[in-house]
Formats: structure tokens, sequence, C-alpha cells
């Protein structure tokens, strides 16, 4: 993984100094609430319902060990013992103090981190694929691409008052494991005719009150112009996004406004001021970078382990955990694990400081001490040995880590919702636990096979929830907690938006709906299809009539839920 | 009519600011309204209505002459004047809005523009460093002597900007 520099530990160093001086600035009463919050914006710090929340960046999803052992302490230390990973691979906490923010972000510059522009109108964490530089379908490995893109963003000067957040992801493949088409810039690795890497480039992504999934803006972008391509949309976005309303001011209403052609060819107007200009990436550069990733010290290892075969065959449990939470790694011998942080009766997400020192020990003791987070609040772990992989199950179940649901519909994705965040209608936690209850048998879940059921306490959609197949979003009826219903949504190369199927439910009566919904799969479904497919099939008509209990009134499926 | 303060940083020293700023309010037109005496940064529309008195004004009376551009102008519209102005202002109305900065960057970069370039509006010592990297280089802010310090908050930068034309993979890779 990356290895901070002199200049990278300085610049992260300065910016602590800076921040606490500011912070100091606020509490003596020098720097107002109003100036001071876009300055803790950028360091990640919310003033949130009952404390702060401060967002720690992940670059890309990459931790090691030691690093999550330092999250560990400074969630003991400055926390009350449990964090919350988001879906945009960071980890939150609840309940810093303000006043000890910056010792926080101190601790944090020891292992080479920080919680820059985690928050607040530039250009954010960029996201990636968990399985980077493992997985079978990669074109060509996303991280230095993401690295290069975290160094120009970290403090870039011209764009730090955007009209709006700005989200970048990079994709490694065709399969699009990092979701692009939900972010303001996305970036797929793709080669062209003649073999050369480059980019396609997708602009005007995102979700909360609008919707929108991204369109390409560029076929092929040849990696050297990276950069400067990017300072030309950007400029475009800050020079013309809306800034009179904070709900039209992301760059897809831009888009949208211009319409993709247009807008593409301002952006090549831009780009040829700045194109083949000195922010060009040399390949020097890139393979300076690209060497912090080169693959680990993999051992020989025939593909197939007799040992991992013959503990499937005879523990049915460590087998329904391996097909789901076990991923095929480009190295024979080696597979990827993913832990789920989606235990019944666990918020989605959150892991204890002693969960987090537990899988930094094994990512230690199994791996190479590298852990990722995940897009789904889960981590993974990226290389593990396959004769490793009973003993690392049984490490895992130990700690509640090893619930068997990786992409079944018990791993929700949930937001904080209601009893965090100060902008929820609903408490998507108490939801998510209650849909937890409800499909606690485990084999029955199994058999439902993958379904991503997405919650989002308000229109923000935190949560992701139009790109659930299943997805609930928390709306207020007369202060009453309702979840507005979609189906059909999809992630990643399949992208696509759910649509409402009807009035919103009580939260009460979600499970039951959810139940319903499910129970209509199982009716119509064929061999071997899966829930988004079956859907895709045979429309939502008769999944709507079931979510309110077969055709009838909503009132009725009160009534059936309550009796 | 505002002064901008009275005292206001340039060239990293703290200096007294000789210059009013021209605002239009209420009933004022851009043709008629009056031209103070005395070193005059006027706003683009006024520029446009009158430019040849303005340049007569400077060239006859001897009047330093500035332009200030609000955050929506745009800077291509007084590229082929540059030279006239020993002055050119970018108002900040809210810190929230960051189209100053690449207004900014591309008065240095494009527009090639080396006379004094002054931010103000609502900007304090906490915007001062990322002002300074886009090419500012004077700036109209309360308490300036507690707030030069802020210039050098960072004192290295990833990327390329107006006062560093190299980004800094090109700069280590040029030392080395
Ligand atoms: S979706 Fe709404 S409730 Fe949930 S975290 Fe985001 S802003 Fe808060």
């Amino acid at each position: 993984m990356y290895r901070y520099n002199d200049i990278d530990r300085l610049l992260v160093r300065q910016r602590v100094t800076q921040f606490r001086d500011q912070t100091r600035r606020h509490l003596a009463g020098e720097l107002s609430v109003d100036e001071f919050r876009p300055l803790r914006l950028q360091n990640g710090l919310y003033i949130q319902r009952h404390a702060p929340m401060l967002r720690l960046a992940i670059p890309y999803g990459l931790l090691s060990s030691k690093q999550l052992r330092t999250l560990a302490s400074v969630t003991r230390t400055f926390d009350r013992g449990s964090a919350h990973f988001s879906t945009r691979q960071n980890l939150q906490l609840n309940w810093p103090e303000l006043a000890r923010v910056p010792d926080i972000l101190e601790e944090l510059a020891n292992v080479e981190m920080h919680a820059i522009q985690t928050s607040g109108n530039c250009i954010r964490n960029i996201t990636t694929d968990p399985l980077a530089g493992v997985a079978l379908q990669e074109v060509s490995d996303p991280r230095p691409w993401a690295e290069i893109l975290r160094q120009w963003s970290t403090f870039h000067p011209e764009f730090a008052y955007l009209p709006r957040k700005f989200k970048i992801a990079v994709s490694g493949g065709p399969d699009d494991a990092a979701n692009v088409r939900i972010h303001d810039l996305g970036l797929q690795l793709v080669k062209n005719a003649e073999g050369e890497v480059g980019f396609r480039v997708w602009v005007g992504g995102g979700l909360g009150r609008t919707p929108i999934l991204a369109k390409v803006l560029r076929e092929f972008l040849p990696w050297p112009h990276l950069l400067t391509y990017f300072d030309a949309v950007l400029r475009l976005y800050n020079l013309h996004g809306r800034r009179d309303d904070m709900y039209k001011a992301r760059i897809k209403i831009l888009v949208q406004s211009l319409g993709i052609e247009e807008f593409a060819h301002q952006v090549e107007a831009e780009w040829a001021h700045l194109k083949d200009g000195p922010a060009t990436l040399t390949e020097a550069e890139v393979a300076r970078v690209a060497a912090h990733f080169a693959p680990p010290e993999y051992e020989t290892l025939p593909k197939l382990d007799a040992g991992f075969e013959s503990a499937k065959r005879h523990d049915a449990e460590f087998a329904a955990w391996a097909a789901r939470n076990v991923h095929e790694h480009r190295v024979p011998g080696y597979a990827a694990v993913t832990l789920s942080l989606k235990a019944t009766g666990h918020a989605p997400g959150d892991a204890t400081s002693e969960q987090m020192e537990i899988v930094a020990d094994l990512a230690e003791r199994f791996g190479f001490a590298e852990i990722r987070t995940t897009v789904q609040q889960n981590l993974v772990l990226p290389d593990i040995r396959k004769r490793d992989l009973f003993s690392l199950w049984q490490a895992a179940r130990a700690a509640g880590l090893a619930t068997p649901n990786v992409g079944l519909l018990t791993d929700i994705v949930a937001c904080p919702g209601g009893d965090y965040c100060s902008l929820a209608n609903a408490k998507s936690l108490p939801l998510a636990a209650a849909l937890q209850q409800r499909f606690s048998d485990r084999a029955q879940v199994a058999d439902l096979g993958e379904i991503k059921l997405n919650i989002s306490g308000c229109v923000n959609a935190c949560g992701h929830h139009h790109v659930g197949h299943i997805g609930l979003l928390g709306v207020d009826k007369q202060g009453e907690e309702h979840y507005q219903i979609t189906l059909g949504g999809a992630w990643g190369i399949e992208a696509a938006l759910g649509k409402v199927i009807g009035p919103a439910v009580l939260a009460e009566e979600v499970p039951q709906a959810i139940e319903w919904i499910v129970d209509n799969y199982r009716v119509y479904r064929r061999p071997h299809e899966r829930f988004i497919d079956t859907l895709k099939r045979i429309g939502t008509e008769s999944f709507r009539d079931a979510a309110y209990g077969n055709a009838e009134s909503g009132q009725d499926a009160k009534e059936i839920s309550n009796g | 009519m505002a002064n901008l303060s009275t005292k206001l940083i340039r060239d990293r020293v703290i200096v007294e600011d000789t210059w009013q700023v021209l605002t239009l309010i209420a009933d004022d037109t851009p043709e008629t309204v009056g031209l103070p005496a005395g070193p005059l940064l006027v706003p683009l529309p006024v520029w446009q209505a009158r430019k040849s008195e303005l340049v007569r004004r400077k060239r006859e009376q001897g009047e330093p002459l500035g332009i200030w551009l609000d955050t929506q102008d745009d800077p291509a519209d007084i590229d082929a004047n540059l030279d006239d102005f020993s002055v050119v202002g970018v108002r900040f109305p809210l810190a929230s809005d960051g189209r100053g900065y690449s207004i900014a960057t591309l008065l240095r970069t494009r527009y090639g523009y080396r006379g004094e370039l002054r931010a103000f509006g609502s900007i304090g010592r906490d915007h001062l460093h990322y002002l300074w990297r886009v090419g500012f280089d004077s700036f109209a802010v309360k308490q300036p002597e507690l707030a030069i310090a802020s210039l050098d908050d960072f004192s290295e930068a990833y990327q390329a900007a107006a006062n560093q034309p190299l980004p800094l993979f090109l700069r280590r890779a040029l030392s080395a």
C-alpha cells in the first residue's frame, strides 16, 4: 500500500496544526459558528443530533493492520468503543468531543491517516473496488490511480469551495465494482484497440433528492491526461454549477441542464488550454506510485487446497460461509475474504474496538497485514491462503465477524439514520435490526440468494437506497416514521435506479412487507434466477400487490401485521 | 462607496490601502455613477460602459485605475484590457463561493495578468493560503497582522497552481 514520504507526512502534520489553531480560535470566540463550519467540515467534523460526528478518511478503503489498530484505539479513547464504517469506505466516530478532535487527528497523522476533505463542498475521499489488485476481471489496478487522484485533490486550492460535494470512484475493470455510475465523476479502467491503458470517464451520477446515473463523458482518456482533464471538468463545474439552490448544485444538474454533448464539448474546450501542460502525468510518476501497490510475496500454491475442500464437506456452517464470504483471487491457492459487519443485532457497518483489533491481528496472521473497507460496509482481507481459511473462519466466528451473508438479504446497507443524524426522518438502525430479526433463519436467507437491501433515513440517500434491489427511504408522515419502498435498483455494471412501488409503509410494518415481497419472488422465480432478474422478467406489479398484502389496501395490511 | 479596509496584505507585507472600491447601489447606473478622485477600483459594468472616460481619467489626471470582478463575471471580458489596470480585484460575496479561485487562476495562467490581484469580501485568514496559491497577491482581510501567518499554513503542495506552475511530481523528478 502507499507509504508516505516526507512531504506527505509534512502536509498532514501541517493540517493538524492548522485545525488545532482553528479549533482554539473557535472555542475562544474568535471564529463564529458560521465561520468555523466550513473549516471543520473540510476536516470531516459535523455537529450532529447528540454530539459531533467525525468522519475519518480511509483513502480508497485501504488500511494496514497498524492503521486499523490506531482506529481501534482512537475509537476506544475518544469515542465509546464502537465506530461506523460508511458506504464511502470511511470510518465515522459518533461521540468525539470537539476540543479533542485535533488530538484525534494527531493520532491519525502518526499512522499516515487524516480526515481531510471527508465532508464539505470539496473533492471527497476517492473510492474503489475492495478487491482491487486481486480481482479476476481487472483491466488494471485502480489503486495507483486513486492515490494519484488523492494527491491531486488534497488541498487543491482552486476546488475547495465548490457548489457542492464532489465524489469520485475508480473501477478497475468492466464489472464496475466501484459503482462509478452513482458518482460525480467516475473512472473505469479500459484498454483501447492498441492495448493502451486509459479511462472511460463517467460524469453526473448521484443519488439524493434527484437520483441520476452517470453518463459517459469520454469513451477513452489516455492515462497521461488524467489530471489536466479533471482540472478542466472541475473548473467548469466550479464556475458554472448552480450555487443558488443546494438541491440543484451537484454536477449532475449542470450536466442535465446543458445536456451531455454540450457539457462534453465545454470540457474539451477548457481542456484544450490545459492538455499537455505541466500536470500531464509521466511514466516515472505513475511507476513511482504503482510501486507501492506491487503484489506481495505470494507463495506458489496449487489452485485447489485439499484441506479447504474437505473442511467444506465436513462442516456445513463453514461451507455456507465459504460460499458467500470467500471470493476468487487471481493468484492460485489464495482467496479474498469478507468479514461481515452485519451480524444479527448489530448495526450495519458498526465495529467495536475489540473487533477492529481482532481483524488487524487476523490480517497479520493470515494475510499481508492489509484490510479493505467496502461500500457494502463490510471488511475484506484480500490475500488469504486457501489452506488457512478454516482457521481464519474459526477466529472470525468467535469475534462475531463470520455471518455468512455477503450479498444476501441480511447484508443490509444502512445509514446511521435518526439515532445519530440530525437530517433523518427515520431511524434506519432499528429497522435494520428488525429486518435481521425477521430473516434470522440462515438457510432461508441463503436460499433467497443475492438480494441487496439498502436503507436511507432521509432523501440524502447515504444508504444508497435507490440502487438497492430493495430500497427503503425514511419519510415522515404526520410525525410517524414511514418508509417508501423502491424495487429494481442495481449496482455496478447493471446499475439502475429503483422505482417507488406505492405509498410509504409504517416503519413497524416494513419487515412484513419485505417478507411478502420475497415470498412473491419465491413463487415466481425460475431455477437459479436471482431476485433482481425475476423482478426484471416479470415486472414490479405482483411484487407491489404482495407488498401491500396481496393487493389489499394499506389499511388491511396494517391490520394483518398487527393481528 | 466602500473602503476596503485601511490596511491590507500586499506582497506578504502589511500596507496602507489607498484604493476605493466603487460599488453600484440602489439607483446607481454604470453610465452615471460618480467617480470619486483617487485610486479607484470600478466594477465591470462601469468599465464596459465608460472605457474611454476611465482611460482618459487615468492618462490625463494620473488617477490610478483598477477593476473588480464579481463572482459571476467572466475574466475573458477584460482579457484585452488588462494592461489598463494596476489592480484587478475579485470579490467574494460569501466565503463558500469558490468561483473567485478559478477566476484568479484564469487571470494568471490563461490571460497572463501580472499586476496586483486583490481578494476582498467574505474572506478571512483561513482562506489566505489557497487564495495565495491561485495567484492573489493582495488580501483585504480583518486583522491583517494576525492573518498574515496563515499564508504559510502549508509549506508544500501537490498540484500545479498559479503561484507554482509545476506539480510536485515534476519538481521532484527535476531535482532528482
Ligand atoms: S441518509 Fe439522511 S438520515 Fe441517513 S445519514 Fe444521510 S443525511 Fe442522515
